[in-house]
């Protein structure tokens, strides 16, 4: 025990560090799959970048090597007088449950999953507003009536991203056929680029000319055999359509730089607020992303039908299913 | 099931068998020889990530592949000097090669990129290419699909098959080979030495674990994922012990495990994710496939299982 939280120190004074200037000292916690990630991890860093750099304050950092490490640096980080402590990923529900109530002067943010604490603020997205979106791109930019989802960990939070997908899709025609996997049941289901590539290449061979992945570090080898392919991948969480410039339909984006960044802003304002929000199209924490290394495949009708449809989502005109609420998806 | 489908899952099985194959090989090399090998998942590793290294950093793939050569040899020959010269215990040498393995990559991809141990996406020029043989779209689906198209690592690695049989039981190399397993005390009566021998094997064994680790980063995807060997060096394990430690063997053994995975991709698409019961089973299967089958080989339903007489005992000159 002493050996490993000596490490644990050795490793944080190497982390960012420097004198804080305001009231709050906030920490972030990475999930496995390190801080660049492209995906979520990355996302998170640039948020707490962005309040770094506005702020002059520092915060303190850790990237996750193991499982076991989630309690003992929330713990650590605790013990320091660190608050708020930003962690990210669904895995750290329980540990922040058992900690956070050690700790009741400390203030925690947790990210994508929700932790009903006085001390804790939770930050969830509604994914499946952007997949919707994505799922209307994708049905409107196939041409042969048949598109592929390729998920990670086959877990409630990813059926979200599945079934939105298809009530976009199916909301633009309804004969479409839309193919789905699943890489696993395990955490290891989130980095087999091959078994990724393999899926996708499954799902060409079978007409898909559109492919979304989220699948993490597997979702690389998605959309690389989407490219390979000559067929049309969907990134997801951070912008990815720079991967294959012009070979990325487009990326689903959660904004988690966003609600990091202005969870961290109103902890430092002394305005943090324990509870849930849940973060959709309306809060600008999910969106679709347009830039110059997909303009060229995204026609003006298909701009236009889907600004239609995000604006429709927003006024509550059109409600699209989450499948955590009930476990299932209407077809 | 139509003509293109079903080439198409033959294609998938193919690709994926590949690097189970070479692993496999690489293991028959070993254990022939007398040393237990469960580092063939952290050979297949790091060779998966010096290949995307090095082909990241000098943009040829031919370089990536001559890295991961070199980074599994040299994890070969440590296991090499663990398990011969210091007489250490085979398998935690071979476990620990596995999480050195993991570990190291991650800290020098972090070092040298800067990308949580990831390496930067390979471009087309840094990787392997599919290759169409002569004739490739006028034999048939079959041909196209299955025969044709894949990368230079897949046609080495089903010559390594016969390579091997010739090797090991055509040649004098081979039978001291298998007398180093079997009765390594003949081979040191015989004036050869054991150790050497040894070596020899487990060398070869890193040489098919770099060329399997480099078909993953640089041939099947694009550069190198955290721990993106997924077990597939346990499950060659599985399929040289469901071989009975023969070449050809392991090549059908091999193809049939990806054949099993190769479906199971096909089924789950085409069934209703909401299905759970279904995809579940499938991927119960598809993922448990191996183990499944080696468990029923090791009980002894199909046959008898013998390893070498001498597997996992260091041998000792003087007793």
């Amino acid at each position: 025990m002493n050996c490993s939280s000596t490490l644990i120190s050795l490793l944080l004074c190497t982390s960012v560090g420097g004198a804080a200037l305001a009231e709050s000292k906030p920490a972030v916690i990475y999930g496995l799959g390190g801080k660049f990630d492209r995906s979520f991890n990355e996302s998170t860093y640039n948020g707490a970048q962005r309040f770094t750099s506005e702020t002059g304050t520092a915060y303190r950092e850790f990237e996750l090597q193991s499982d076991a490490q989630r309690e003992q640096v929330l713990r650590r980080f605790a013990q320091e007088g660190r608050s708020p402590i930003v962690v990210a990923g669904f895995a750290f529900a329980q540990p922040v449950n058992t900690v956070a109530q050690e700790y009741p002067d400390t203030s925690f943010v947790i990210i994508d999953s929700v932790v009903e604490l006085p001390n804790v603020r939770s930050l969830v997205f509604k994914e499946h507003e952007g997949s919707f979106l994505v799922g209307l791109l994708a049905a409107l930019a196939s041409e042969t009536g048949s598109i592929g989802f390729v998920g990670g960990m086959d877990i409630p939070l990813i059926r979200a991203f599945a079934c939105g997908y298809r009530q976009g899709a199916l909301e633009v025609d309804e004969d479409i056929s839309i193919l789905e996997n699943m890489t696993g049941t395990t955490g290891a289901a989130w980095s087999d680029p091959v078994k990724g590539g393999e899926l996708a290449r499954a799902q060409i061979g079978r007409g898909a000319d559109v492919i979304f992945q989220a699948a993490g570090g597997t979702g690389v080898g998605v959309l690389q055999a989407a490219a390979d392919g000559g067929i049309l991948g969907i990134g997801t969480d951070s912008n990815q359509n720079g991967l294959h410039p012009g070979q990325v339909l487009t990326s689903m984006l959660k904004r988690v730089d966003v609600a990091v960044y202005s969870a961290l802003m109103a902890a430092d304002q002394d305005a943090f607020e324990p509870g849930v929000s849940s973060l959709g199209l309306a809060e600008g924490g999910i969106d679709w992303a347009d830039d110059e290394n997909n303009s060229s495949l995204i026609s003006d009708e298909m701009r236009a039908a889907v600004t239609e449809a995000k604006e429709a989502i927003i006024s509550g005109e059109i409600v699209v299913h989450d499948y955590r609420t009930d476990d299932s998806c209407p077809s | 099931m139509d003509l293109d489908l079903i080439a198409q899952v033959f294609a998938s099985a193919t690709r994926l068998a590949t690097p189970i194959l070479l692993a496999c090989l690489a293991g028959l090399f070993s254990e022939r020889a007398g040393i237990l090998d469960i580092g063939l998942e952290g050979k297949m590793m790091i060779a998966a990530f010096a290949a995307a290294a090095t082909a990241s950093l000098t943009g040829s793939p031919v370089f990536g592949l001559c890295a991961a050569i070199s980074a599994s040899l040299a994890f070969a020959l440590l296991h090499g000097f663990a398990s011969i010269t210091l007489r250490g215990n085979q398998l935690i040498s071979g476990v620990s090669i596995n999480m050195f393995a993991l570990g190291i990559a991650g800290l020098t991809g972090s070092a040298l990129f800067g990308l949580s141990g990831r390496t930067p996406n390979l471009t087309s020029e840094q990787r392997f290419s599919n290759l169409c043989l002569p004739f490739h779209s006028d034999l048939g689906v079959i041909y196209r699909d299955v025969v044709s198209g894949h990368s230079a690592i897949v046609y080495v690695a089903f010559g390594c098959v016969l390579g091997t049989w010739w090797l090991v039981y055509k040649t004098r190399f081979g039978l001291r080979l298998r007398a180093a397993g079997e009765a390594p005390d003949a081979v040191e009566t015989a004036g050869i030495s054991v150790a050497r021998v040894r070596y020899y094997a487990v060398a070869i064994g890193g040489v098919l674990c770099g060329i399997a680790g480099a078909h993953l980063s640089i041939a099947l995807s694009a550069g190198y994922t955290e721990a993106m060997t997924a077990d597939r060096g346990f499950i060659a394990l599985a399929a040289l012990i469901f071989a009975k430690w023969r070449p050809f063997a392991a090549l059908f053994t091999c193809l049939l495990f990806g054949f099993v995975q190769a479906i199971g991709f096909q089924i789950e698409g085409v069934v209703e994710i909401d299905n759970r019961w279904l995809t579940t089973l499938v991927e119960f299967l598809e993922a448990s496939f191996p183990y499944i089958m080696t468990v029923i080989v090791l009980a002894g339903f199909v046959g008898k299982a013998t390893p070498s007489a001498a597997g996992g005992i260091p041998y000792t000159k003087e007793r």
